[in-house]
């Protein structure tokens, strides 16, 4: 069951307006085959936009989208033969699951007898080859999704496009299908586009991420890319900087910044730093160690701490009153004084906000419990 | 000190609320009362009233002389004749209407109480309008003749058209009512991902929309068509005087009213509630090899 690839897929300029309302603005975006991307980003971010514009689900209000030579905006979604995962599986109630999984080749004119041998197949794929005369109604909806995914690849598309396939099932089943669809991917070498909100998904999954915000492409890249070098504060947030503190730079030397926050100061890489206004300095838990030695040396009070097994969850505070999280081997309980330290390469200083909007936006994208500058925090 | 300890049975009131037998059962009363007073006594009355026949011969003497009787035997073909047609025709007319209405559609509130209306006018009312608008000399005629499309008057009213018309405009708003709240309980993702799997707008509709809608199809046409062969004041109105409309409710309405032989009215009305009863049946009968489970959507 191998996709019939395309060379790429080209989506230039793809936008699309509700209303008033820009969802998607310009999505300039390539994908080779036998690519599997991922869309990432919060609910309204305009990511399950970009997906049903690439079924032909929605019209485009601009832009256009091609695959190889062939313009393919204008078809509609059936002359497209994508194969599509919904959400909410989307079975066909009132069939059984092999005329389910058997109704794309159908429609495609396939002969009863090549039909019955290549939905057997794609049900043994993924594993629910005694389930052919059930109703999707009688199925778990772990099952009910490896049926839908059975459908969607059965027809050896293109192109597939997964529409947060995992969000309705429950987390232990989420890490199983995850795997499932990591293995399948790799097996059938299907160019899959997926979309999701959960960065851990995307992460493990995609060989290339797409992070949007409010319609607006922020970063492209692998995931190690972006796990590395996020490209501002809000992919940095997604891609796990769950520290994210106020500072201003206060010296800047080629792309080291010395910037100083509530009541400490760091060294830190510049990525888009700016003198004026906020700044912002993100560091993930798992790069601050507890030791006397190393940069960037700070006194913490320790107020929470998680057992995780390997590991401890610890959060704390610094004496200014800035909030710090870390993740260490180290035994810690609430009330210790603890030194700890970070690498300035692991100190990544953006703009408070990426210039696409005023900056109380980019408060509301942050997580939970992180401060965000106000003028006169910044001032002194 | 006293302990209190948990008697050997359970108390009686919580062996009834297990079965299901507690005081919510009271919310139940009016509606029994209605239903026994208004329709299971009058019921009984006139099933009684049936088998007593007023020139005697058996308990089955009014059965046996309606389907004797052709002038009484016929009206049940020509209730047929008519209520078939317009319940086919109301429930066929409103799918395509409520395919384009589901969902969110400008200007929807508008055109759903526009096609509503007619409900709140009531078959008189309907009938008298029916006369003046599609009469011999009516707007509907004055207006075709002027455009040339008819030399003569098409005669709508005071004959079976008269009454299938008359139907369809109290019926239509009924089946479009069911079939849109049918047809919004759909998931419209459905569609989508047939779309995606290569169905154009026919075989969506074929394959996915209609099985799926089948069921509350059915239940649509039962409910229309023991409206439409109940029909009785527009028969009438805007019927045929010479009989050719004379439906099963007229002959009834005879039996009481010009013999008065109440008896033999109940008969026909006896036989008139099995006709429908076993159309319904037969419908039902088919629904149930449907797929009636979820569908998905919000209905």
């Amino acid at each position: 069951m191998k996709g019939k690839h395309f060379e790429r897929l080209r989506a230039a300029g793809v936008s699309r307006r509700f209303g008033d309302r820009l969802v998607l603005d310009g999505l300039d975006l390539t994908i080779t085959g036998g690519e599997f991307v991922a869309l990432l980003g919060h609910s309204g971010c305009g990511k399950s936009t970009a997906l049903n514009c690439i079924a032909g689900l929605l019209p485009l209000t601009d832009g256009a989208i091609w695959i190889d030579e062939r313009r393919i905006d204008t078809l509609p979604p059936e002359r497209r033969g994508f194969g599509m995962v919904f959400q909410n599986y989307a079975l066909f109630p009132h069939m059984s699951v092999r005329r389910n999984v058997g109704f794309g080749l159908r429609m495609r004119g396939v002969g009863r007898e090549e039909t019955r041998r290549r939905v057997d197949e794609a049900l043994r794929l993924v594993q629910l080859s005694g389930y052919a005369d059930r109703l999707p109604g009688q199925l778990s909806g772990g099952q009910q999704q490896r049926v839908a995914i059975a459908r969607a690849v059965v027809v050896e598309p293109p192109l597939v496009l997964m529409d947060e396939p995992l969000s309705n099932l429950d987390a232990a089943l989420r890490l199983e299908m995850r795997t499932e669809i990591r293995r399948l991917h790799q097996e059938l070498g299907l160019t899959t586009i997926y979309v999701t909100h959960d960065q851990e998904e995307a992460l493990s999954l995609a060989d290339r991420l797409v992070v949007l915000r409010d319609g607006v492409v922020q970063q492209i890249g692998t995931p190690e890319e972006l796990y590395r070098a996020p490209a501002n504060a809000h992919v940095a947030a997604f891609m796990g900087y769950r520290n994210l503190l106020p500072v201003r730079v206060t010296s800047g030397q080629g792309g080291t910044v010395r910037v100083a926050g509530q009541g400490f100061e760091l060294t830190g890489t510049n990525r888009d730093a700016v003198a004026t206004s906020g700044s912002i300095a993100a560091i993930r838990p798992e790069d601050i160690t507890v030791s006397d030695s190393g940069e960037n040396r700070l006194e913490l009070t320790v107020e929470v701490v998680e057992y995780h097994g390997r590991e401890e969850a610890v959060q704390g505070r610094l004496s200014g009153g800035a909030l710090l999280r870390l993740r260490t081997t180290v035994r810690l309980a609430p009330g210790d004084t603890v030194t700890v330290s970070v690498p300035p390469d692991r100190v990544l200083v953006f703009a408070a906000d990426h210039g696409d909007g005023p900056a109380a936006t980019a408060a509301a994208d942050l997580p939970a419990g992180v401060a965000t500058p106000t003028p006169e925090e910044v001032a002194t | 000190m006293t302990t209190v300890r948990a008697p050997a049975r359970p108390a009686l009131r919580h062996r009834l609320a297990e079965r299901g037998i507690d005081r919510t059962l009271l919310l139940l009363v009016p509606g029994l009362i209605f239903v026994g007073v208004l329709f299971f006594y009058p019921l009984m009355y006139g099933l009684t009233l049936s088998f007593q026949p007023r020139h005697g011969g058996g308990p089955f003497a009014n059965y046996r002389d309606f389907f004797r009787t052709p002038f009484d035997r016929n009206t049940i073909l020509t209730t047929f004749k008519i209520a078939l047609p317009a319940a086919l025709l109301n429930v066929l007319a409103s799918i395509p209407l409520a395919f384009r209405l589901r969902g969110r559609v400008r200007g929807k509130r508008l055109i759903t109480t526009l096609l509503v209306l007619p409900i709140t006018l009531g078959t008189v009312l309907t009938a008298d309008g029916m006369l003046n608008f599609f009469g011999l000399n009516g707007w509907f005629n004055r207006v075709l003749r002027s455009l040339r499309l008819v030399d003569q008057s098409v005669t709508l009213t005071g004959n079976y058209w008269g009454v299938l018309i008359s139907l369809i405009v109290s019926g239509f708003p009924f089946a479009f009512l069911l079939t849109l709240s049918y047809l919004s309980g759909i998931d419209p993702s459905l569609e989508s991902a047939a779309a995606t799997l290569g169905a154009g707008s026919l075989r969506r509709f074929r394959f996915i929309t209609l099985p799926l809608l089948a069921p509350g199809l059915a239940m649509t046409f039962c409910l229309t068509f023991v409206l439409a062969f109940s029909v009785f004041p527009s028969a009438i109105m805007v019927g045929d005087g010479e009989g050719r409309t004379r439906v099963i409710s007229i002959a009834a309405y005879d039996a009481a009213f010009d013999a008065y032989d109440y008896s033999k009215a109940s008969a026909i009305a006896m036989i008139m509630a099995t006709i429908m009863l076993i159309v319904v049946s037969l419908v039902l009968f088919g629904r149930g090899r449907l797929y009636r489970g979820a569908t998905g959507g919000k209905g």
